[in-house]
């Protein structure tokens, strides 16, 4: 099917589409326009509408009521601050490892830093049996931190944490590894030269640059860690008010028929990504500015 | 990329790029070990724990009669899923990478929105339109259509969470190529389609390869909006992760492992092809930039 370039679409004048173009001599506007729009609205936007009006059944003290039960919360508490250590732990670890990938040679970087991708291709049910195995009390890592420290890992909070931690890593190392990479070394040649220490160096010309991009990691990581269900569930424990996160309660609302309930739950934690989205835009926003101005 | 082919980074030959010794081995012996704590020791024990009870027992596992049939219909689920949403990035990146409207940014947000959905709401949300109380729900009934619990759920599910791969792969790149290849097919007289496959696709065929290889495994590997939809009917509606599931809640350990071994074989072969695919779009990517793109090479394929 050809498209016709009349005058209106070499200059870009398409009047009265709320979506109005600038200027393209390409064809194919409105067809990938209507094509997209209309994909996402059927896949993305009424599913995602359908949870917004299903809490409407509920009046707000209901609904309040729902998503402050004693359960509820204390998953909140769980899922999120489960999520808020292991995107921490990630930004430190990750920033390691992606100075270590960037910076230095070493036997098997290659593998090291293929794998690295690892959480984002592994099935989360298969790294959630996997991490179960090694952290159990008879387990290759459980039988020293539980048979000798006595620290409970898998089926209790901890393991909730290392179920995150594994998940969220790949974000933090792929967010800053690039903007590593295509660091110039006059900056930290200028700081030398005018007599930093290396620490110096690090803490003051470079983490300042690094930062946007380690925020950005940090958030994806978080947000990720947040919805996480598959790798959670077998190593949690999922006790309630203990190790019981809040994907979890929107399940097991839903095996009860409880579907208002599940939603509003659903709809709690929707909102949080939302915003969370949000964040993450304006971070990377800062991360491009803030790396275009060090050039 | 050309750091790996040099014994030493160039970080490290630059008195001013490189640390002490000390720092250096503390960093390398921090980070690897939590690399080989998080990510190498549960891939091994994933194949140990497979191959605990044996190479038959291995065998029966993955050959016995329901994981079969997960297995098959894991691959069902991709075959459809993937393709959809294939053409669905490769629109709306011409979309974005190649026009420029007011609402783009909008638009770009929407289409990572799935994202940061969390799996077990995306299950939810198939329901509350067509489960049995959902919107659709009573027409389904009526003209017995079953979403939910059968095939065409686990088919949403699996399209809502690789939505945006095959786009986010191709939006930076078409960016970044600019559009001046594609005016010019336009100028000599090439229409839409022509342009789309003889100058865009051969441009970005590599990151194409990539995100449809991250939308196959993450397809196949979708657990929590797949185990809400699906009704984890055995030899029907079992895809491979549930499956996994169903025998290691059984205590069925090895078999368990023994289909995920499976799983994450296919992780690792996702991640060599790419590996493979971001080697050679980084040399395509530098060359195609370097060399002044052939007008004589291009014209004679403009026109089939």
């Amino acid at each position: 099917m050809a498209i016709a370039l009349t005058p209106n679409a070499l200059l870009g004048r398409r009047r009265g589409n709320s979506f109005r173009r600038s200027y393209s001599v390409l064809p194919g506007f409105n067809l990938s326009l209507g094509y997209t729009l209309g994909y996402l609205t059927l896949i993305v936007l009424i599913p995602i509408a359908a949870v917004f009006l299903k809490t409407s059944e509920l009046s707000f003290a209901e609904f309040w009521k729902v998503v402050t039960a004693p359960r509820v919360l204390a998953s909140y508490k769980l899922s999120f601050g489960a999520s808020i250590i292991a995107a921490a732990i990630n930004a430190v670890f990750g920033l390691m490892l992606a100075w270590v990938l960037v910076r230095y040679s070493f036997p098997g970087k290659r593998i090291v830093d293929a794998l690295v991708d690892l959480p984002f291709a592994l099935p989360t049910a298969v790294a959630g049996i996997a991490l179960t195995a090694l952290y159990a009390r008879n387990g290759w890592i459980g039988q020293y931190v539980e048979g000798v420290l006595g620290i409970k890992i898998a089926f209790a909070p901890a393991g909730v944490l290392v179920a995150l931690v594994f998940i969220g890593l790949p974000f933090v190392v792929r967010t800053v590894q690039p903007i590593l990479e295509d660091l110039e070394t006059e900056l930290e040649e200028a700081a030398a030269s005018l007599g930093a220490r290396r620490w110096q160096t690090f803490r003051y010309v470079l983490l300042p640059i690094l930062l946007p991009a380690l925020l950005t990691g940090f958030a994806l990581a978080f947000a990720r860690a947040v919805g996480e269900y598959g790798s959670v569930i077998f190593i949690a424990g999922n006790i309630p008010l203990v190790s019981e996160i809040t994907p979890l309660i929107i399940i097991t609302k839903l095996e009860q028929y409880d579907y208002v309930g599940a939603t509003a739950v659903a709809l709690v934690m929707l909102l949080f990504s939302f915003v969370l989205l949000l964040v993450i835009n304006a971070l990377q926003a800062w991360s491009s500015r803030s790396i275009g101005g060090s050039r | 990329m050309s750091h790996y082919s040099h014994k030493t980074t160039r970080f490290e030959r630059n008195l001013a790029t490189r640390e002490a010794p000390w720092v250096k081995w503390t960093l390398l012996t921090l980070s690897l070990s939590f690399f080989v704590l998080f990510l190498i020791l549960p891939l091994v024990s994933v194949f140990f724990e497979a191959l605990r009870k044996g190479w038959e027992v291995y065998l029966l596992s993955i050959t016995e009669e329901t994981a079969l049939a997960a297995i098959k219909l894991t691959v069902l689920i991709a075959i459809i899923s993937v393709p959809l949403n294939l053409v669905f990035g490769v629109a709306a990146a011409w979309l974005i990478a190649k026009h420029d409207f007011r609402g783009k940014q909008l638009l770009t947000t929407f289409i990572d929105l799935p994202f940061s959905v969390s799996p077990v709401i995306v299950g939810l949300m198939y329901m509350l339109v067509f489960g049995a109380n959902g919107w659709f729900g009573s027409w389904l009934v009526e003209h017995d259509l079953k979403v939910i619990f059968a095939v065409p759920g686990i088919v949403l599910a699996t399209i809502f969470v690789t939505f945006p791969f095959v786009a986010r792969e191709l939006i930076p790149l078409m960016q970044a190529q600019g559009r001046d290849e594609e005016e010019a097919a336009v100028v000599l007289g090439a229409n839409g389609w022509q342009t789309l496959w003889y100058v865009t696709l051969p441009n970005v065929k590599w990151g194409l390869l990539y995100g449809v290889i991250l939308s196959n495994a993450r397809a196949m590997g979708e657990f929590g909006a797949v185990s809400v939809v699906s009704g984890k009917i055995r030899g029907q509606t079992n895809t491979m992760p549930l499956h996994v599931e169903i025998l290691y809640n059984e205590y069925n350990f090895a078999a368990a492992f023994a289909v995920a071994s499976l799983l994450a074989l296919l992780a690792l072969v996702t991640l060599v092809i790419k590996t493979r695919v971001e080697h050679r779009a980084s040399s395509h990517f530098n060359a195609s930039h370097m060399v002044p793109a052939d007008i004589n090479t291009l014209s004679p394929r403009v026109v089939p």
